[in-house]
């Protein structure tokens, strides 16, 4: 009857207590004590691990790993995450960055989740209880995940690599009408290399734009460099109507605004 | 701030000491250190929590309710049904003679739109009060239901509320509050131009931040006192006693302090169930919305539509005004019908037109019932008639501050509700919004007084 | 149900209360407690209602639970002045009118304070964004953003 919390000191103990039907991790609280606020009966109890791996940031070699219980403002502060701290600053106000996870966000569904937008286009590896997973397809099937996310990896983008957007209606704190993430790499020449791009609110998770991706290859950051992206832009997409945007909206909006960040 | 004390200097003493002067407000002191008591900074031992069991469905027929399972949960101490309520059937505005009785206090065999109050839980704590509630097996037979006014209004459209027969309020005016002045027609026959065009808004709901809600204690001698945010107390106090046959000197009210209402706490919906608990349990009860709650369940303000059809002369003058208004009052009537009414006041707007006709409607609809809001049946009108007057200056080339100017209301002006205009200043604001926004308008407006007619 | 310790200190103070599992600290501090200055208004972490200083962090007091707070040092509204005298930032928000209904003030004020003790002489971009997550339905921000930014002039003469 009462919403108990287990704090554990390792994951494996608190893996095992997650088994419980109707137990569910906490991380920052924004998701699931909001959710219990509300009045999900599904939720019977909480349960967490205090194991300092959990809260650490390691960098070395640009290779770097989060982990799951670092918050947003943890990363938007860290001076070897800088190319990330925007991305960060924009999730919620000032004490939801204080309390909302990494870990916890690859689970925010749409409209939220805007960090996990920027981890998908870093192609980050999702470190499980149960081993690491590439994040596109952790979050394909992360309502099934029962193992206790441990943290996030990737390599840092070459300086200047890494863009993000956030659109919202309200400034400067507001929900997403969408968010855009990219990791672009460009020969000498200025024509890119390799892309990857990422979107916010065109489906109930982020998603990869590999349409857009592959019309990049080899073109220049220019107006008609970026034209057949931009076209190709909302190939699979599906956003959703709610009370920030229709989906009508986000749909005629995408290409403009990935238009914008390509371009700046 | 600046006082301009040259305007109608000659109609008062210049004896102002208060106004123009800042002075410190009486509740600040109390907001700033947090101890401004609101309703919720209450708390009483044994206090139990009210969560209610709404209808999932638009419109449907109440085959059966199961409560059973509900009352067998830990922690629930009271389960109510429509049967509880003394008297189950009511309508806020009936204090002032504006009936019929139209809406239930908890559903009776009906719910008339999505979130309507079915079953009302009180449990020891909120989380047993959810946890019961999920378990009240309601049994419901769906029905057609209608959204859009216009569809309400045709013949054949499912008929929302039983208690009126049709899906529109009937005015002792008829099927609509109405204004008649002038020949609207001849008006409009002798107009260089005509302009119609219609203007429609959707649902605006206040979101106060402090949601809806009581707190009740039973004092121990039959007399109840009510902790609560309304915005109306004795609308409230009044209500309550009818639907709880209860006489009013048994019933103690205790608010005036609000976290934010803008017309969104008028409605009478969380106090009578609230203190009906207190009665039937003898413990103090909580009933608080939530957040979703709030959003999906308090009344919002109307979804209006308005049919404006003006007849305007190339010199500037609005020669007729035929406007048709539309307020979507949803399942039931709340506050609206006298909406619908406030509008069919207000529409001619602060213009003097020989020649208007005014129709206004308050339509039943299969949505949440909508209530008053910040100028209800007003804002709305404003809107539309201040887009239309913009148009209008378009449509014959003015600016359209001076064709405002030509046609605003002044002392003297008989308006269209045969009411002689008096204390008009319609005038002199304008000619400060001219100047403070930098928008010049021709010597002659800048001369005019909104009562000395010969200027 | 199982009751569980906590102890932290509030304002100064210390305290130790048995809460039910699982409780928020919004409900142990208004309900248990008795400190009614955070205010419930949207239990989602979307309003600042509740907003309360734990450890130095502005944090949601409806989000938190109780028990992770367990040795922390929480700040909220009601603490604020000391011996009948108002905190700068409460004396501003008097000053400047920046209330209205009052019921986003503490969270507010609690907001304001975190932003300053860090950045004493703060732009107006710095205030807007600090008080970005909390709500005024009465929207009265302009006057809450001025009050905001007298507290700091009033703080940096002082200190001068």
């Amino acid at each position: 009857m009462t919403l108990a919390l287990q704090t554990f000191a390792t994951v494996k103990d608190a893996g095992a207590a997650l088994k419980a039907a109707g137990a569910c991790y906490l991380g920052g609280g924004t998701l699931v004590v909001r959710a219990a606020n509300e009045g999900d009966v599904s939720i019977s109890g909480f349960v967490r691990s205090t194991e300092p791996a959990l809260s650490a940031v390691a960098v070395s070699d640009n290779e770097v790993r989060i982990g799951a219980s670092v918050t947003m403002a943890a990363i938007a502060r860290h001076p070897d995450l800088a190319p990330l701290a925007h991305a960060a600053r924009v999730v919620g106000g000032p004490a939801i960055r204080n309390m909302a996870t990494v870990g916890g966000n690859l689970f925010a569904p749409t409209p939220y989740g805007d960090f996990t937008v920027a981890l998908l286009a870093l192609d980050a590896t999702v470190s499980t209880g149960d081993g690491e997973l590439p994040i596109e397809t952790f979050l394909a099937k992360r309502e099934s995940n029962d193992a206790i996310v441990t943290a996030v990896g990737f390599t840092l983008p070459k300086e200047g690599g890494f863009r993000f957007l956030k659109v919202s209606r309200v400034k400067p704190k507001g929900v997403s009408v969408l968010s855009i993430a990219t990791v672009l790499e460009q020969a000498p020449d200025g024509t890119v290399s390799s892309a990857r791009v990422a979107f916010g609110c065109m489906a109930d998770r982020p998603i990869r734009a590999r349409a857009a991706e592959k019309a990049l290859i080899g073109r220049k950051l220019t107006a008609d460099g970026i034209a057949p992206a931009l076209a190709v832009a909302r190939d699979g997409i599906s956003p959703p109507t709610d009370p920030i945007a229709s989906a009508w909206y986000r749909n005629e909006v995408l290409p403009v605004h990935l238009g914008r960040l390509l371009l700046a | 701030m600046e006082l301009r004390k040259s305007y109608f200097a000659d109609q008062r003493k210049d004896d102002l000491h208060e106004i123009g002067q800042p002075r410190p407000r009486s509740d600040s002191p109390g907001h700033v250190t947090g101890k401004t008591t609101y309703f919720a900074d209450r708390n009483f031992p044994g206090m139990l929590h009210l969560k209610m069991v709404r209808s999932p469905h638009h419109h449907a027929r109440i085959r059966s309710i199961d409560t059973s399972e509900a009352e067998k949960h830990p922690g629930v101490v009271k389960v109510l049904t429509a049967k509880d309520v003394p008297h189950n059937v009511y309508t806020i505005l009936i204090l002032i003679q504006i009936g019929p009785e139209d809406e239930t206090v908890l559903a009776d065999g009906k719910v008339r739109w999505k979130g309507e109050a079915a079953v009302a839980v009180l449990a020891e704590t909120e989380r047993a009060a959810q946890e019961a509630a999920a378990k009240v097996k309601v049994d419901y037979e769906v029905l057609p239901a209608v959204f859009d006014m216009d569809e309400a209004l045709k013949p054949g459209a499912p008929i929302v509320n039983e208690y009126h027969g049709r899906n529109y309020y009937l005015y002792d005016s008829g099927e609509c509050r109405k204004v008649r002045f002038g020949d609207v027609e001849a008006g409009f026959a002798g107009a260089d131009h005509v302009l119609e065009q219609t203007y429609q808004s959707s649902p605006i709901e206040h979101a106060p931040t402090e949601t809806t809600g009581c707190i009740v204690a039973p004092e121990g001698n039959d007399r109840f006192t009510c902790y609560t945010n309304t915005q109306a107390m004795f609308f409230t106090l009044d209500n309550t006693s009818i639907i709880l046959q209860m006489p009013g000197n048994k019933l103690h009210f205790v608010g005036g302090t609000v976290g934010g209402g803008f017309g969104g706490k008028v409605d009478v919906i969380v106090e009578p169930i609230a203190i009906l608990g207190a009665k039937l349990t003898g413990r103090p009860v909580c009933f608080i919305y939530s957040r979703e709650e709030e959003m999906q369940i308090s009344s919002p303000r109307a979804a209006e539509k308005v049919v404006i059809k003006d007849g305007v002369m190339n010199d500037g003058r609005i020669v007729a005004r035929k406007v048709t208004g539309y307020t979507d009052a949803g399942a039931y009537s709340r506050h609206s019908p006298y909406g619908a009414q406030k509008g069919a006041g207000h529409y001619p707007g602060p213009y003097t037109i020989p020649n208007v006709w005014i129709d206004t409607y308050c339509v039943y609809t299969n949505r949440t019932p909508s209530s008053a809001m910040r100028g209800f049946g007003v804002t709305i009108g404003d809107f539309a008639l201040e887009v239309q007057m913009d148009k209008l200056a378009r449509l014959i080339g003015m600016d359209p501050l001076e064709f405002r100017f030509i046609n605003a209301y002044r002392d003297g002006d008989m308006k269209a509700h045969r009411q002689p205009t008096e204390g008009a200043a319609l005038i002199e604001c304008m000619q400060e919004a001219s100047r403070a926004a930098n928008w010049p308008v021709a010597e002659k407006f800048m001369a005019m007084s909104s009562y000395a007619k010969g200027a | 149900m199982a009751k569980v310790p906590v102890q932290f200190t509030l304002n100064g103070a210390e305290k130790a209360e048995f809460i039910d599992s699982g409780t928020t600290l919004l409900h142990a501090l208004r309900d248990k407690i008795g400190d009614t200055s955070p205010k419930g208004g949207c239990h989602q972490g979307t309003c600042g209602a509740c907003s309360v200083i734990i450890d130095g962090e502005l944090r949601l007091s409806c989000l938190t639970l109780a028990e992770a707070c367990n040795g922390a040092t929480i700040t909220t509204t009601s603490g604020l002045s000391e011996g009948g005298v108002l905190h700068p930032l409460q004396r501003a928000f008097l000053d400047a009118f920046a209330t209205q209904c009052g019921f986003c003030t503490p969270g507010m004020i609690m907001a304001a304070k975190v932003l300053l003790d860090h950045t004493p002489n703060p732009s107006r971009e710095d205030v807007v964004e600090a008080l970005s997550g909390n709500i005024c339905r009465c929207t009265g921000y302009e006057p809450i953003i001025q009050a905001v930014l007298t507290a700091a002039r009033s703080n940096s003469q002082n200190a001068a």
